[in-house]
C-alpha cells in the first residue's frame, strides 16, 4: 500500500461514488435473482405443507435408496478422480513427454461433450448390443442400467474438475521446489507428499470440492445409464425429476433441497478450512 | 574434492547446448563459469549437480566417474536461482529438510538436527529466523536461507547457480563477501554461474569464460585481464 492511498479519502483506482454503487447494486441484484431467488424456493416448495410432510418423503424408500447411491457414487467417484487428477496434472507439469498437449485436450473432452452423449457413449460400449456388453452381461457382470455404469458415467463427467484446478498452479510453481528437494537427497514419494501436495493443497481441496458437487448432482450421464430404475440405480438427481413427474412436488422439493444441503455443506466446510488457515494462507499467498 | 570434466556434450532435441567441454577445478576452489544468456554455464552447473545428464562425456569426482550417479547420489549442495525455497515451511523446516529426508538410519536425532540447523543459522549470521515463513524474509536472507539449506546435507560440493542475480546492487556487494567467508570456512570446492563479469573477477578464484556452448577461456582473474585469449573475452571482460 502506497502513502499516497492513505492521504487521499479516495484511492485513485476507484470511480464515483454513483458508478461504484450501480456496479454493486447490478451485482447483488443478478446474484439475488438468479442465485439465492432459485435456492430459496426449493426450500419453500419443500417445507409448503410443513416439516413433518417433508420428513415424511424422505422415509420413503425410494427416496432413502436414491440419497443412499448418490453418496455411495461420490464417495467413490471423487477419490478415484482425485488421484488421477493428481497424476495427470503431476505429469503434464512436471515432465516433458510427446503428445502432451493432445493429452490436455483429452482431459478436457469431458467438458466438451454433452453429459447425455457421454451416457450414450457408455451404453454402446457396455449395453447388451455390443460384443463386449453381450460378454459382461453373459458372465453376470451387467455395467448398463446398473450400478458400475453409474460409477464410470460420474468418473467421466466429473473427470476435469480436479486436474484442471491444480494443473495452472503447478504450472506457475515451476519445477525449482522440486528439483531442489532433488538435490537435498529427497526420494520421489517424499517430494510429492512434502514439497508437491502442500503447494497445491488449496486447489486440490476446490477441485475435490466441486468434483464432489458434480458427482451428486450429475443428471444427464446418470439419467441415460442407470435407466433410472426405483431403489437400484435411481439417484438423488434422477429421483427427484421422476417424483416431480408424479406430481409429487414435495417429495421432489424435499430431495432437491437435501441435494442443494449437501452441496452448501462442503461450501461451508471449503470456508471453514480457509478462516482457520488464513494466517498460512497469507503467508504463503504472497512471493 | 576436485572436479574433472572430461569432453562433456549436451543436446537438447536439435539444440546444441554445450559443444564437448573439458575442465578441470582443483580442490577447495571458488570457480566462476561466466558467460552471456545461452552460453551453456547453467547447463554445465545442472549437469554437475545431476539434475541435467550429459549426451556424451564423463564427470569425475575426486578421479571417481560420477557421470551416472542420481542427483541424490551425488550430495551436491545446489542454490537455486530464485533460491526455490519451500514456501509452505519455515526457514528451520527449509533448512532440516535435507536431514529429515536421509534414510531412517543414517538420520540424526531430532537435537541433533536442532543443533545443526542453528549452526547453519549462525553460520549466515541470521541467528533468529528459524521460526519465520520465506516470504517474510527479504531476498538476501532468503539467499542466505538458501546457502544453509544447500548446506545442511553436508554437500561434498557447492553449485550456486546466479545466487545474487536477484538481488539489489548494495546487497550483492555484502553477500559476495559473505559467499567468499562462508566458501573459507567450509573449504568447499564451491561452483557458481554468473554472467556479471565484475562478480566472477572480484569473487573468484579461478573463471571459466563461456560463450555458446565453449569454454573459451579458464584462468585467474589476473591472467583473464592481463592475456584474454579471445576477442569475444576481451569484450566480455572489459568493464
Amino acid at each position: 500500500m502506497s502513502e499516497i492511498a492513505y492521504t487521499r479519502a479516495v484511492p485513485v483506482t476507484s470511480e464515483p461514488p454513483l458508478v461504484r454503487y450501480l456496479a454493486i447494486g447490478v451485482a447483488l441484484v443478478f446474484v439475488a435473482l438468479f442465485l439465492f431467488a432459485p435456492l430459496v424456493t426449493v426450500f419453500a416448495e419443500a417445507l409448503k405443507q410443513g416439516w413433518l410432510a417433508s420428513i415424511d418423503t424422505l422415509r420413503l424408500p425410494d427416496a432413502q435408496a436414491a440419497i443412499r447411491m448418490t453418496l455411495t457414487i461420490a464417495a467413490i467417484a471423487v477419490p478415484i478422480n482425485a488421484a488421477f487428477g493428481i497424476a495427470a496434472a503431476w505429469a503434464i507439469t512436471k515432465f516433458d513427454f510427446p503428445a502432451k498437449s493432445f493429452v490436455m485436450t483429452l482431459i478436457d473432452l469431458p467438458f466438451s461433450v454433452s453429459p447425455v452423449v457421454a451416457g450414450l457413449m457408455l451404453v454402446l460400449l457396455f449395453g447388451a448390443n455390443s460384443t463386449l456388453g453381450g460378454w459382461l452381461i453373459a458372465n453376470d457382470m451387467p455395467i448398463v442400467f446398473a450400478f458400475p455404469g453409474i460409477v464410470l458415467a460420474t468418473l467421466f463427467v466429473t473427470f476435469p474438475f480436479v486436474a484442471r484446478e491444480i494443473i495452472p498452479v503447478m504450472i506457475e510453481q515451476g519445477r525449482a521446489e522440486e528439483e531442489a528437494a532433488l538435490t537435498l537427497g529427497a526420494s520421489g514419494w517424499r517430494i510429492f507428499f512434502i514439497v508437491t501436495l502442500p503447494n497445491i493443497r488449496w486447489a486440490l481441496l476446490y477441485g475435490i470440492l466441486l468434483c464432489n458437487a458434480r458427482a451428486m448432482g450429475e443428471f444427464g450421464a446418470v439419467a441415460v445409464v442407470s435407466g433410472k430404475i426405483r431403489g437400484q440405480t435411481a439417484t438423488m438427481p434422477t429421483m427427484v425429476e421422476m417424483f416431480y413427474n408424479e406430481y409429487l412436488s414435495v417429495a421432489a422439493f424435499t430431495l432437491a433441497a437435501v441435494l442443494a444441503m449437501l452441496a452448501l455443506l462442503t461450501l461451508l466446510l471449503k470456508s471453514l478450512l480457509e478462516w482457520r488457515h488464513a494466517d498460512v494462507l497469507a503467508a504463503t499467498r504472497r512471493h | 574434492m576436485n572436479i574433472e570434466i572430461e569432453e562433456l556434450a549436451k543436446e537438447f532435441g536439435q539444440t546444441r547446448a554445450l559443444y564437448p567441454v573439458s575442465l578441470s577445478m582443483p580442490s577447495g576452489a571458488l570457480v566462476a563459469l561466466l558467460g552471456p544468456s545461452g552460453s551453456g554455464k547453467t547447463t554445465l552447473l545442472r549437469i554437475l549437480g545431476g539434475l541435467e545428464f550429459p549426451t556424451s562425456g564423463r564427470v569425475l569426482f575426486s578421479g571417481e566417474d560420477a557421470t551416472g550417479l542420481s542427483v541424490q547420489e551425488r550430495r551436491a549442495g545446489f542454490v537455486f536461482q530464485s533460491y526455490a525455497l519451500f514456501k509452505h515451511m519455515t526457514v528451520f523446516e527449509n533448512i532440516a529438510y535435507g536431514l529429515r529426508a536421509r534414510k531412517r538410519r543414517e538420520r540424526p536425532t531430532e537435537a541433533e538436527i536442532g543443533r545443526r540447523v542453528n549452526k547453519l543459522l549462525d553460520l549466515i549470521q541470521l541467528p533468529d529466523i528459524g521460526p519465520r515463513y520465506t516470504s517474510q524474509l527479504s531476498g538476501g536472507q532468503r539467499q542466505r536461507v538458501a546457502l544453509a539449506r544447500a548446506l545442511a546435507i553436508e554437500p561434498r560440493i557447492l553449485l550456486l547457480d546466479e545466487p545474487f542475480g536477484a538481488l539489489d546492487a548494495k546487497v550483492r556487494k555484502e553477500l559476495r563477501q559473505g559467499l567468499r567467508e562462508i566458501h573459507d570456512r567450509t573449504g568447499l570446492t564451491t561452483v557458481f554461474v554468473t554472467h556479471d563479469q565484475e562478480e566472477a573477477m572480484e569473487l573468484a578464484d579461478l573463471v571459466v569464460v563461456m560463450s555458446m556452448g565453449r569454454i573459451e577461456q579458464v584462468g585467474k582473474p589476473a591472467e583473464i585481464r592481463a592475456k584474454p585469449a579471445s576477442d569475444f573475452v576481451r569484450d566480455f571482460t572489459a568493464a
